[in-house]
């Protein structure tokens, strides 16, 4: 069975106060780095999922996404799907 | 009467409101381990607050699938009453018996202090015991308490009368000042304030009382 990769990009969406990531865009000017006007911070989650075809495994992952790993009425996510490369060395004998 | 209280791992107000309930007001209760299913003879649910499955992902997001759950939300879909006490608000979202989210605080930090807030009873049967836009005071317990939906969402609950508890001076940024709100049929509400923490005259008010002894009617 084919193995994917997903990588799952949380974000809170525009209209959400993210008071975390302003405090940390007050810190970046407190480091010296200016002109930094926008920061906000998600989460990025990763994980590998096995399934008959990436179309199979890209709609497994959209339903995590939309039901657990992100709550759509305040965030927004992205989803990046690769197959993982099967090499002969892999493969059993 | 009995009351269930459900315990999660990761709950640290489940004694509490047990001890509000039955130690302060004589209501028998039973605490409801979160792989349960049996609510047999209750006759209201009680999700206290804490730190759900130590709230990884979000507040509340894992507790959503708990066993127990499953069987809370049918029971609220029965008319059955069930009480969301902080932690327990979050997975009120999160199940979507309530709108909206609960985030992080504005000014960041976890604040615990007593509140004042503004009771419109409404519909809502825990309430009852309260008059129309009493004052009370409460304490807060949080880190993830602002109360967040779409402004549409906000006004529809406005015109419904689900938004049943204020807070006069907002601490961490609620949209409307929200700190409590019902559901349409009044039989679901949830609060960030902990009515628990102000039942026994030994360690402060006694103005959450009246929320626990509506169940009797």
């Amino acid at each position: 069975m084919p193995r994917f990769h997903a990588r799952v990009l949380v974000s809170l969406r525009p209209s959400v106060l993210d008071p975390a990531g302003e405090a940390t865009r007050a810190a970046s000017s407190r480091l010296g780095v200016e002109g930094v006007s926008r920061l906000r911070i998600g989460k990025a989650v990763e994980l590998e999922i096995e399934a008959p075809d990436a179309d199979t495994a890209r709609s497994r992952v959209e339903l995590l996404s939309d039901r657990l790993l992100a709550n759509p009425v305040i965030e927004n996510w992205e989803l990046e799907l690769s197959e993982i490369a099967t090499t002969n060395a892999s493969l059993p004998a | 009467m009995s009351i269930g209280v459900v315990v999660f791992p990761g709950s640290n107000c489940d004694r509490d409101v047990a001890w509000a309930a039955q130690g302060c007001l004589g209501i028998p209760t039973r605490f409801l381990w979160h792989e349960e299913r049996d609510l047999g003879g209750l006759d209201a649910v009680v999700l206290p607050g804490g730190f759900s499955y130590g709230d990884y992902l979000r507040c509340g997001a894992i507790a959503r699938f708990a066993p127990v759950l499953e069987e809370v939300v049918a029971f609220a879909a029965r008319g059955g009453p069930v009480l969301g006490i902080c932690n327990g608000f979050q997975m009120l979202t999160e199940l979507g018996l309530l709108p909206g989210a609960l985030t992080r605080n504005s000014r960041l930090h976890f604040i615990c202090e007593p509140t004042a807030l503004t009771v419109r009873p409404s519909q809502c049967g825990w309430l009852s015991g309260y008059g129309e836009a009493e004052e009370i005071e409460l304490p807060i317990a949080h880190g993830e308490g602002r109360y967040q939906c779409e402004p549409a969402t906000l006004e529809a609950m406005e015109q419904a009368g689900q938004v049943v508890l204020r807070y006069r001076a907002n601490p961490n940024g609620s949209v409307g000042d929200v700190a409590g709100l019902c559901n349409p049929a009044g039989n679901v509400l949830g609060l960030m304030p902990h009515p628990e923490r102000a039942c026994d005259p030994r360690t402060g008010g006694l103005d959450g009382q009246r929320l626990f002894t509506s169940l009797l009617g």
